[in-house]
């Protein structure tokens, strides 16, 4: 039947030719028919056929269903492009442009997303979306600022000191990561998905422990399923308890920025009683973890989470009740929850703009399954809004970690992976604390890694920082960017 | 108002001090210095080799040797070797001056760290400003750095500061393999430091690729690009490792180990 779909569920493995494969037009009408019927885009990812041509699935969440819609593209120079009417797919298609040489045909702004040595010139010459008129003037920040930050370019179209428009040109940080994750199974990839998004270690190897677990046919232990999820909930309350803490240094408020800095390093710290390493470096791997947490490490860790949750509440309801602090948050960077939608935010930043989107409550895998953490929902997708969410999300994760580390179940920690699904394709989706970050591998038919890809929820969310300076003042710049605190290595890979 | 000072009140002081000689601030199961022990090594295993996934680690006459600035500090070889002969201690001192201190085998222990001497010594032993350049960073070694200036470990108290632009800066901290999109920014902004000027490479990327050795993306780190005045290895080196070294280049730390 045309426009069928192959559906699955999170973290998944299917053999390839199971996924029904459209030519050009029909691709395109496909996914598209899935995305009006309420599926949003999570990846589109290319990979080398045996005829030495390039393939193409695309995977779609039904998040109300927890199901993943998967379709092929059959071998083709082009397709119509999904961005003309779905502006969500702009960043995934100018990625399988640039990496894969699939053509988007009719995609309005086909610039390379991370490669600078492509079409354009260099950045600082690239040609920008520019607003001509009289008082219209420009500004260029990056690649290096001003702060420990990660580079990227930052153009405004201003009119005094209102913005019409922002352009990131994101790419300084590519390293080739990808390239790392291909061929046997080896110790080095766990290591490079640690370090693809650095400050999502937990997060990074979760996902591709689950990947490569769906690709071997295997499961991790619910012990060890439970330990990766306190670590995934500690790494959360740890980054929005800082930037948190951050929002309030960028507004001037310094009790709670000083605070925060401390009690964040306090839950990094815990990480590392766990794990050895104060990100959490060392602990996930395919199969389980390698380090257990005994019940009397857990009832200690109860113990000071307990404190350190209580600081960081004492220390965040400071913040939150300031009136000097409400009167910068509020209305500040606005992101509808209609505009969310179209541009298929994730994370944190689409719950502050209303939208209930969650992986660990719509595609749970591992613990979360058994345990449930509420959904946090702001409303009105402003800085407010995404300050406001750190703080219940960091609520409802102590809880979360209390709960799980007060009760863990049996299990050994760690299961032997291997060989590989051959002609398979494999997808796991965890909620890493910026949002959905998605890990991809496809073998061949000796069950060699042959394409490998991460979509970091930064991929997404780049564009909802362009789209909330619009109408804004460029010296709140700096704050809006705050409040989505975005990956730049992760987006870069 | 009030209620800023009851809660500064409650949150209490936390300014931790200077470790003393010998001391290590780092709480047990932190994997810090590795320790290796001679002749136990099985003639022809490689366990450890084949375990570590950056070749960090030779085995070889005389037992294993690991460089610490290839190292990732992560918990492999120390599984793998079926003998026990690789374990890791709570020393957070790895910082070297040399790129080849930083080497060790059986019995090694921190790597030593030659103090400024002359004008660098009368100039930077009381105040040095450092300018962050992230190079392909992973957001791991940049968030490290700035823990170095949370009240924890106050860094300033040091005259140590991160300053915003590298005229106002005496060192160049650089981070990350160094991206190929990043080695013009980077060379402009090493360029823009008056002299005389110090570069320190933080973290396993900055110093030798870390687990991005070998990308055709990349540069293996700055050593090839920058000349390096100190090295700080750990993916990512704990702040008090980055604070250690920084204090004993400066010549506030005793500089030699032990």
């Amino acid at each position: 039947m045309a426009g069928d779909l192959l559906s699955a569920r999170n973290p998944l493995c299917v053999e390839l030719d199971a996924i029904p494969e459209y030519v050009a037009e029909g691709f395109s009408a496909a996914v598209s028919s899935a995305l009006e019927k309420g599926t949003r885009l999570i990846g589109l990812f290319g990979y080398p056929k045996k005829t030495g041509k390039t393939g193409v699935i695309a995977a779609l969440a039904l998040d109300s269903e927890g199901i993943i819609k998967l379709c092929r593209l059959a071998p083709s120079p082009s397709y119509p492009s999904l961005t003309v009417r779905h502006p969500g797919a702009h960043s995934l298609e100018r990625s399988l442009y640039e990496s894969w040489r699939v053509e988007p045909e009719g995609h309005p702004w086909l610039k390379p997303l991370r490669k600078i040595d492509l079409e354009v010139p260099p950045p600082g010459d690239a040609s920008f979306y520019r607003v001509e008129g009289e008082e219209i003037h420009e500004v260029a920040v990056g690649p290096v600022h001003a702060g420990i930050i990660e580079p990227g370019h930052f153009r405004f179209q201003c009119h005094g000191e209102n913005v019409f428009h922002l352009e990131i040109r994101l790419g300084y940080q590519h390293r080739g990561a990808l390239g790392f994750l291909l061929g046997d199974i080896s110790p080095r990839w766990a290591a490079v998905a640690e370090s693809i998004t650095g400050d999502t270690a937990v997060g990074g190897a979760t996902a591709h422990a689950l990947c490569l677990e769906a690709l071997c046919g295997v499961e991790a232990s619910p012990r060890a399923e439970a330990i990766r999820a306190v670590a995934l909930e500690l790494e959360r309350i740890a980054y929005h308890v800082g930037d948190l803490g951050a929002l309030g240094n960028d507004v001037g408020f310094l009790p709670t920025a000083q605070y925060n800095g401390r009690i964040r390093g306090d839950f990094l710290n815990c990480l590392m009683t766990i794990s050895g390493n104060r990100h959490g470096r060392g602990l996930v791997r395919p199969g389980g973890v390698l380090f257990n947490v005994d019940s009397k490490a857990a009832a200690e860790l109860r113990k000071r989470i307990e404190t350190h949750h209580r600081e960081a509440r004492r220390s965040i309801d400071l913040l939150l009740d300031a009136p000097s602090v409400m009167a910068r948050f509020d209305g500040t960077g606005r992101v509808s929850a209609e505009d969310a939608r179209a541009i298929g935010l994730v994370g944190l930043a689409a719950r502050a703009s209303g939208l209930t989107l969650d992986v660990r409550t719509d595609h749970p895998a591992g613990a979360s399954r058994f345990r449930q953490i509420p959904v946090s929902v702001g409303a009105h997708g402003d800085v407010h809004a995404r300050a406001l969410v750190r703080s219940l999300e960091m609520d409802r994760s102590a809880e979360f970690v209390m709960e799980t580390l007060g009760a863990l179940p049996e299990g050994p920690l760690e299961i032997p992976c291997g060989p590989l699904r051959p002609d398979s394709f494999a997808l796991a989706l965890v909620e890493a604390w910026r949002g959905e970050l998605v890990h991809a591998k496809i073998t061949d038919n000796l069950g060699k890694v042959v394409a490998a890809d991460v979509v970091d929820p930064s991929v997404h969310n780049w564009f909802g920082l362009a789209l909330c300076l619009r109408g804004q003042a460029i010296s709140d710049f700096p704050l809006c960017n705050k409040s989505f605190n975005l990956a730049y290595a992760g987006h870069d890979l | 108002m009030l209620r800023i000072l009851r809660t500064r009140l409650s949150l209490g002081h936390r300014t931790a001090p200077l470790p003393k000689p010998g001391e290590q601030p780092v709480a047990e199961g932190f994997r810090g210095l590795p320790v290796l022990s001679p002749g136990r090594c099985f003639e022809g295993c490689r366990a450890c080799e084949e375990a570590c996934p950056v070749s960090a680690i030779r085995c070889g006459e005389g037992g294993p040797r690991l460089d610490l600035g290839t190292c990732l500090f992560c918990p492999e070889c120390e599984r793998a070797c079926p003998n026990g002969c690789i374990g890791f201690s709570r020393e957070h001192r790895l910082a070297a001056t040399r790129r080849e201190d930083l080497v060790i085998g059986p019995g090694s222990g921190p790597p030593p760290v030659k103090p400024l001497e002359g004008e660098l010594k009368s100039l930077f032993s009381r105040s040095l400003k450092l300018r962050q350049v992230s190079a392909g960073g992973c957001n791991g070694c940049e968030a490290e750095l700035i823990v170095t200036g949370t009240l924890v470990f106050d860094f300033p108290r040091f005259g140590v500061q991160f300053v915003a632009s590298p005229r106002h800066a005496d060192a160049l901290v650089v981070t990350g393999p160094v991206s190929k999109n990043m080695l013009v920014a980077l060379e402009k902004s090493y360029a823009a430091l008056p002299p005389p000027k110090l570069v320190i490479a933080c973290g396993a990327c900055a110093i030798g690729g870390g687990p991005f050795r070998g990308s055709p993306e990349a540069h293996d780190g700055v050593g090839s690009i920058l000349p390096v005045d100190l090295w700080i290895p750990g993916c990512p080196p704990h702040p008090w490792t980055i604070v250690d070294g920084i204090l004993r280049l400066m010549g506030v730390l005793e500089g030699s180990n032990g």
